[in-house]
């Protein structure tokens, strides 16, 4: 009896760390398919023009590396213009969805008003509708307002989230109201109460909230490419397109890896430092259904 | 009752900004997106119309580049959802299994995430071309392990599609590990200890008890991948480039744009319909799937 426990415990032990090493093999197998991409732009972005074209077969060093192409990055093409054309894009649409989602979740969380059941089921009513069957009229406004190749035209349609309001109405009426009575009998205005109490306290919800709308910024390819088509207010996803289609010339395809590169930067480099927080929010924002 | 009168005024203003963009950029457009539909040859600078009826939903349902942007959304979703579920589901049970470095793995794994899909479709792309000077790292590898090279940026329409789903697939799977894995961490402990104590094999763990308990969470990744494949667009413009018509790779929300804007664009009325064709598609496939998830789920969750 007791030698046949000990036997099977062996052979557990063994299938076990078999489990084991299979597990890892999988994983490592998953890792490489994940990462190659990356790695190949970063190494084709070091060799030299007449290097990569002179291997048929690819090296997987860079036997000369030269940083030429990021040059050629920033000069030939005004890759430097599209940075800056995303990053106050970005940072403008954020900050201005902030001010109107925050408004409207207290509106829709703290204060008693007629009508607001009948608007609040408007709104969830709205999450429903994709971006795809309201950007046609959304083309011809801006058309219209002549807001083309502007600023204004590419931020003013993405500054409101009737998610966000939503994940953010959720959290606001956690805070106990009785803070919120509190504060009247003391005669604080809503708005301070707003900015002292409710904001500090919905700090996580607020970064996940900038998280999730940083990246889709970012990323955004779509309405810019159909408002603007003046390079100079091109963002990074339609200048990384026009330097596709006619950016280096000759195939320049070290160059364009260079730009492939400062283009995924920011966002992989905002990754690295708050990985636990962006992979949080990303899993909460995302289960919205 | 002038209180309350305040109340409503104030409660009203801080809703304002948001009314305001979402009467403007969604509330008309979607009224808008109807009428569009039924106007007939619609003329953008005269903004002036002929008639009203079906005649922009016929035009576009016999356009055969409609009838190919259908059949290659189709073939997107078909392939990449169950396939981007099945490796998602795989690489969350391993993460699940693991203690040392799960954390470098997870991060691994969810880096895809927070990249510029546009940029990284350009990797795949010298990835996978063929050109003069080189046949591409992809095809090194299939000729070195005695296949013959192919062209899936500029050849067959099969090497272009799989190109296309694998990339899909390393786009979307980041998203559904994440899930997966807290939904694989949430299952109680007891039910699997309980299991162990009865000899239960791992593979039986993980069918009769694993899988019902986060079936949920598998449901809905497969109706929002179902979603988000319906709308692909912007992976396909990485890999083949803006003119996806002459590329054969256009899919419906790409239709819906080209009508619209560029060379082929001013038909606002033709993408009016389409982008309503797509809205019905994907709201009958959503229902269809609520439907058969909540039997699903029901059966399995048991309780």
């Amino acid at each position: 009896m007791m030698a046949e426990e000990k036997k099977n415990k062996g052979a557990g032990r063994g299938k076990e760390r078999a489990g084991a090493i299979a597990r890892y093999t999988l994983l490592s197998i998953w890792a490489l398919i994940v990462l190659f991409p990356f790695y190949w732009m970063v190494l084709t972005s070091f060799k030299s023009y007449a290097s990569y074209n002179s291997e048929y077969v690819p090296r997987f060093v860079a036997t000369d590396p030269t940083v030429q192409n990021y040059k050629s990055a920033f000069t030939e093409v005004p890759l430097a213009r599209y940075f800056t054309n995303t990053f106050l894009f970005t940072i403008i649409t954020t900050a201005l969805m902030h001010v109107v989602i925050i408004l409207a979740a207290y509106a829709f969380s703290r204060l008693k008003f007629r009508g607001k059941n009948a608007v609040f089921a408007l709104f969830l009513s709205l999450m429903m509708i994709p971006n795809e069957l309201v950007v046609i009229t959304n083309y011809v406004t801006i058309t219209n307002w002549n807001m083309r190749n502007t600023f204004l035209g590419l931020i003013l349609p993405s500054v409101t989230s009737v998610f966000y309001i939503y994940l953010l109405k959720e959290n606001f009426e956690q805070i106990p109201e009785e803070l919120y009575k509190a504060a009247k009998v003391d005669g604080t205005s809503d708005l301070k109460y707003l900015l002292k109490v409710m904001i500090p306290i919905s700090q996580p919800t607020i970064i996940t909230i900038t998280i999730l709308k940083v990246i889709e910024c970012w990323n955004s390819y779509v309405w810019p490419r159909l408002i603007t088509d003046d390079k100079n207010h091109y963002l990074v996803s339609n200048g990384i397109q026009e330097i596709r289609e006619s950016g280096f010339g000759r195939d320049n395809v070290p160059a364009m890896m260079a730009a492939v590169v400062v283009i995924s930067l920011p966002l992989i480099i905002l990754f690295l430092i708050f990985r636990k927080k962006i992979m949080a929010g990303v899993s909460r924002g995302g289960l919205k259904g | 009752m002038k209180k309350s009168l305040k109340e409503t005024g104030k409660g009203w203003l801080y809703l304002l900004p948001a009314l305001l963009f979402l009467g403007i950029f969604m509330v008309y457009p979607l009224i808008d997106v109807l009428v569009y539909s039924f106007e007939e040859s619609y003329n953008f600078a005269s903004q002036s119309y002929t008639g009203v009826g079906l005649y922009n939903y016929k035009y576009v349902l016999r356009d055969p580049y409609f009838i190919q942007a259908l059949k290659n959304t189709f073939i997107i979703v078909i392939i990449t959802v169950p396939v981007s579920t099945t490796l998602s589901l795989l690489v969350a049970y391993l993460l699940s299994r693991i203690t040392k470095l799960k954390e470098l793995f997870q991060t691994v794994s969810f880096l895809p995430y927070v990249t510029n899909t546009l940029a990284v479709g350009l990797v795949f792309m010298i990835l996978f071309k063929k050109t003069p000077y080189s046949d591409g790292m992809i095809n090194i590898l299939i000729r070195f392990f005695g296949g013959e090279s192919v062209d899936f940026i500029d050849g067959p329409y099969w090497a272009k599609m799989m190109v296309m789903c694998i990339y899909t697939v390393w786009v979307v799977m980041p998203f559904k590990i994440l899930i997966l894995t807290s939904a694989l961490a949430s299952v109680n402990e007891t039910y699997y200890k309980a299991a162990r104590v009865d000899g239960t094999s791992s593979f039986r763990i993980f069918t009769r008890i694993t899988l019902p308990m986060i079936s949920p969470m598998i449901f809905y990744l497969v109706i929002t991948g179902f979603i988000g494949a319906f709308k692909a667009y912007s992976d396909e413009v990485a890999l083949f480039g803006t003119d996806l018509n002459k590329a054969g790779m256009n899919t419906i929300v790409g239709y819906v744009y080209d009508m619209l804007y560029g060379d082929s664009g001013g038909y606002p009325s033709y993408a009016a319909a389409a982008a309503l064709i797509l809205f019905m598609i994907v709201f009958t496939i959503t229902i269809f799937n609520l439907l058969i998830s909540n039997k699903k789920v029901s059966i399995g969750g048991g309780k």
